[in-house]
């Protein structure tokens, strides 16, 4: 039986480097791994880490109020201001052991409320909508060597998310049920495809990851089946695996959708209690698969925008502005809540309806490239996040 | 040449059969803009379907039986009534998902079915929300199917009142804040107001009509969500609050309609119950920003994902010039250089690729949950988008490793149940035509067994592309 590998070196794609060579960087830690999940529909940041020591807390939220950590199955008390929803456990345990922070009152520069924008501002890193066709986390991967066939980058997913997709080789990696073609079919396939780069590419991207996944008996097991929270879990169990190979990406990208809560948000349980408890265990799962390479880890959470200070005609809330992010794992300076807070009195909202953004979603990210991916302050400002000079990274948010 | 066979059969078709592109030689152009009224009896494939109404009652009844058993027994639903709900939802999505893509594989209407297609995606709703899956396809064949070669208002209209529509983006949960029932409602309960849910007012500006840069404001969502207030559904609502109206059917509220004049645009409207919200979606329709949404979608739809200039400049002028007529817009690209030109510049989304897979072997398939199956392992659920925008429409979202991989996968295992019997080379030669590329031909002649050369055919760039 011939190997992936082989197929790889027949063909000699293992030797075709596409980053760029030249840019060295000192102290490079090539061990440190980096998780980015995308929680898309605009995740509430008012209930992801609830205000609950503003005096206006509980006027402005009405029935979405979250009860107070005093309160039996309440708030997970992160410090006098803020609590973390109740469904996120894990989470709050890996905060306690100062291996988690929440960034309150971030949001990207989009000020508008169209989720596809948002999205694509996000993951574009531009200052706005369109301004630029590629991901920043593709344009950081330049510095990170990674060759065809052995990316730096793996977008956990049949199609690759805006924030992965440019001119920097990356791969990806869905559970299948299908029956493998033979290594005969594949390796025509190869030589049908050599002159076209588009498919030659993707396909020895994709055997690969086939490696990588064969090596391992309960990857075959995988089943793209299952409620969102046991897919959550599943995706988070092979990334670990990705992340844990030899020659594998030490970089991966996540989704999560059903955050648009506009009707029947629900408080410690419901719509969104559910969403939450599901992100928990993929995060719990994660962790516990990654072993000891967990402490080398950056797992950051974010979404596109907030949603509305105040609840909506139907119990739910509508697009907002500001939102909450997440940084958790090993290498993670946590046990703190980052925060410029804006206050919840009508004069302090934006628009008087959201909360106001007085964080950049860009200086998180730039402060976990510079500091946990050794990424150069100007390499990040000229080519990561252009025109982002204004936010600043920001510091200490990982162990040194 | 202009006016390829192979050309109007894949790009504009949903992939050619056998001996397809002899018929379609004698006058490409002619064969497209004959399809355009499509079939003059309804498909048989779709004759036996229910109507979305119908649905609806049924799926609505079982909720209420299953709220009602939980209340009673202030506990979890009982198992089998839980079940019951899946298993109807589920039975009526597999069985709409089946007569589309056993539609797709024999209709002589292709090019009318792809911009079906098309449009469903661009008035897209998703089944990943209950009670969507029980009704999408039923939304498609009867909001979209019989309006894609009118005027674009009656289109818009007709999707904006089905209730999938309403359902999916929550507009029968709006209510007037100063409407007879809001005002109600508002005095009566101290915690709770009720009140707009802009989710519909905004996707219609921003996804069906004016796009995202269209012009409009946050000022502009607020009122056209007022506007259209009351756009309901008849009978009784989740908490049987609304018991009027044929059930499962559009119906206008006006207990729940916002009163007055509302101004949309710069534009005030003084009417008063469904013809505000009416006359706000035909002056939509009638917007520039519409028309240049529209044919940016439809030229990178049909030619390249980004759409050629002078393209879209054309058929947004044919739009214009028309008063929204969509049959000159089709026959505008039809006619345009820019959409013969070759080779094929776009890669084809899962959908085209496994309508194109069944059109090849002359397969209507019989098993629709291995259809769906296959569907959703490329990433590409039947009805099911994810998000009011629909499917991306461009190789940058579809062409990920791993969903390259699995197209292997699948072109495999579709060669070892259907293709044995079939020569691999003359099908390319049959369905490919000229656009067949002579390297992959020899490839394909050298393989060693028949389901090895047809996996090489369907995995091909001639294949995938279109």
């Amino acid at each position: 039986m011939i190997s992936r590998r082989d197929i790889l070196k027949a063909a000699g794609v293992g030797a075709i480097a596409t980053g760029i060579p030249g840019i060295a960087f000192a102290k490079a830690n090539t061990d440190a791994r980096f998780v980015l999940v995308i929680l898309r529909g605009a995740a509430d940041g008012l209930a992801l880490a609830a205000p609950y020591g503003d005096g206006n807390y509980r006027k402005v939220r009405g029935e979405l109020a979250l009860p107070s950590p005093a309160r039996d199955g309440g708030l997970l008390q992160l410090d006098d201001m803020f609590g973390l929803h109740p469904s996120l456990p894990g989470i709050f345990a890996e905060y306690e052991k100062e291996q988690a922070l929440v960034c309150h009152a971030i949001a990207s520069p989009y000020r508008e409320r169209s989720h596809f924008d948002g999205q694509d501002v996000l993951e574009n890193g531009a200052a706005g909508v369109g301004l630029l066709r590629d991901g920043w986390l593709n344009r950081a991967l330049a510095p990170l060597g990674g060759t065809l066939g052995n990316e730096a980058a793996i977008a956990m997913a049949q199609n690759t998310p805006l924030v992965l997709r440019g001119n920097n080789s990356v791969t990806s990696w869905a559970p299948s049920q299908l029956p493998e073609a033979d290594d005969s079919t594949l390796r025509r396939l190869q030589d049908l495809y050599a002159e076209d780069e588009f498919f030659a590419t993707r396909l020895a991207q994709a055997l690969k990851s086939q490696e990588i996944a064969d090596g391992e008996a309960a990857m075959g097991q995988m089943r793209s089946r299952g409620n969102d929270a046991e897919q959550l879990r599943t995706m988070m169990q092979a990334t670990a695996r990705f992340l844990t190979a030899d020659d594998g990406p030490r970089i991966a990208v996540l989704e999560a959708g059903g955050w648009d809560t506009h009707a029947n948000q629900g408080t410690t349980s419901g719509a969104l209690a559910n969403r939450l408890t599901g992100l928990d265990g993929g995060l719990t799962t994660l962790r516990n698969e990654l072993g000891r390479t967990w402490s080398n880890t950056v797992v950051a959470v974010v979404t596109e925008f907030g949603r509305t200070v105040a609840v909506n005609g139907t119990r739910g809330t509508d697009h907002g502005t500001a939102s909450a992010a997440i940084l958790v794992g090993g290498a993670v300076n946590g046990g703190r809540v980052i925060a410029d807070w804006p206050g919840l009195a009508k004069s302090d909202l934006l628009q008087d309806r959201d909360l106001r953004p007085t964080a950049d979603v860009r200086s998180l990210f730039k402060g976990v490239l510079a500091e946990h991916l050794s990424l150069s302050g100007s390499f990040l400002d000229s080519t990561v996040f252009p025109d982002s000079a204004a936010a600043r990274p920001m510091r200490d948010l990982v162990r040194t | 040449m202009k006016f390829h066979p192979a050309i109007a059969a894949n790009r504009f078709g949903l992939g050619a059969r056998p001996g397809d592109l002899q018929k379609i030689e004698k006058g490409p152009a002619a064969w497209l803009l004959d399809q355009l009224q499509g079939p003059a009896r309804q498909p048989s494939e779709l004759s036996g379907l229910p109507g979305a109404a119908d649905v609806l009652v049924e799926v609505q009844d079982l909720r209420r039986e299953r709220r009602a058993m939980r209340e009673a027994a202030d506990d979890e639903p009982a198992p089998d009534i839980v079940k019951k709900y899946g298993r109807t939802v589920r039975s009526h999505y597999i069985e709409q998902s089946h007569a589309r893509y056993r539609l797709a594989a024999s209709t002589d209407y292709p090019f009318h079915e792809r911009l079906v297609h098309f449009w469903t995606n661009h008035f897209a709703v998703s089944a990943d929300k209950q009670p969507i899956p029980a009704i999408a396809g039923l939304y498609e064949n009867e909001a979209i199917r019989p309006n894609i070669t009118g005027n674009f208002a009656d289109l818009l209209i007709a999707c904006e009142r089905h209730p999938a529509m309403i359902l999916y983006l929550d507009n029968q949960r709006s209510v007037g804040p100063t409407s007879t029932l809001g005002r109600r409602a508002n005095r009566a309960q101290r915690e709770r107001t009720v009140g707009l849910n802009e989710n519909l007012a905004r996707e219609i500006l921003e996804l069906h009509t004016l796009g995202v840069d269209g012009g409009y404001t946050q000022h502009d969502v607020t009122t056209f969500a007022k506007v259209i207030t009351g756009w309901s559904i008849g009978g009784a609502g989740e908490n049987g609050r609304f018991a009027e109206g044929d059930p499962g059917k559009f119906e206008f509220r006006d207990t729940i309609h916002e009163p007055g004049t509302h101004t949309v645009l710069g534009k005030r409207y003084a009417q008063k119950g469904i013809a505000q919200g009416e006359a706000v979606l035909r002056d939509l329709a009638m917007h520039p920003s519409t028309a240049r949404f529209l044919a940016t979608k439809l030229a990178a739809h049909f030619v390249a994902d980004e759409a050629p200039r002078d393209l879209v400049d054309e058929l947004t002028a044919t739009y214009l010039e028309s008063g929204g007529e969509l049959a000159p817009m089709y026959e505008s690209l039809i006619t345009a250089d820019a959409a013969w030109v070759a080779p094929f510049g776009k890669y084809k989304s899962p959908h085209d690729f496994v309508i194109s897979t069944f059109r090849a072997f002359e397969h209507v398939p019989d098993n629709a949950r291995f259809v769906v199956a296959a569907l959703d392992l490329m990433g590409q659920a039947p009805f099911r988008p994810g998000s009011p925008a629909g499917w991306p429409d461009s190789s940058d979202y579809w062409g990920g490793a791993d969903a390259l991989y699995k197209r292997i996968e699948w072109s495999n295992t579709v060669s070892r149940v259907v293709g044995s019997r079939v020569n691999p080379v003359e099908l390319g030669d049959g369905i490919l035509g000229a656009t067949f590329n002579p390297e992959t031909r020899k490839a394909i002649s050298r393989a060693e067994s028949n389901v090895q050369g047809m996996t090489l055919l369907l995995a091909s760039p001639d294949f995938q592309r279109r």
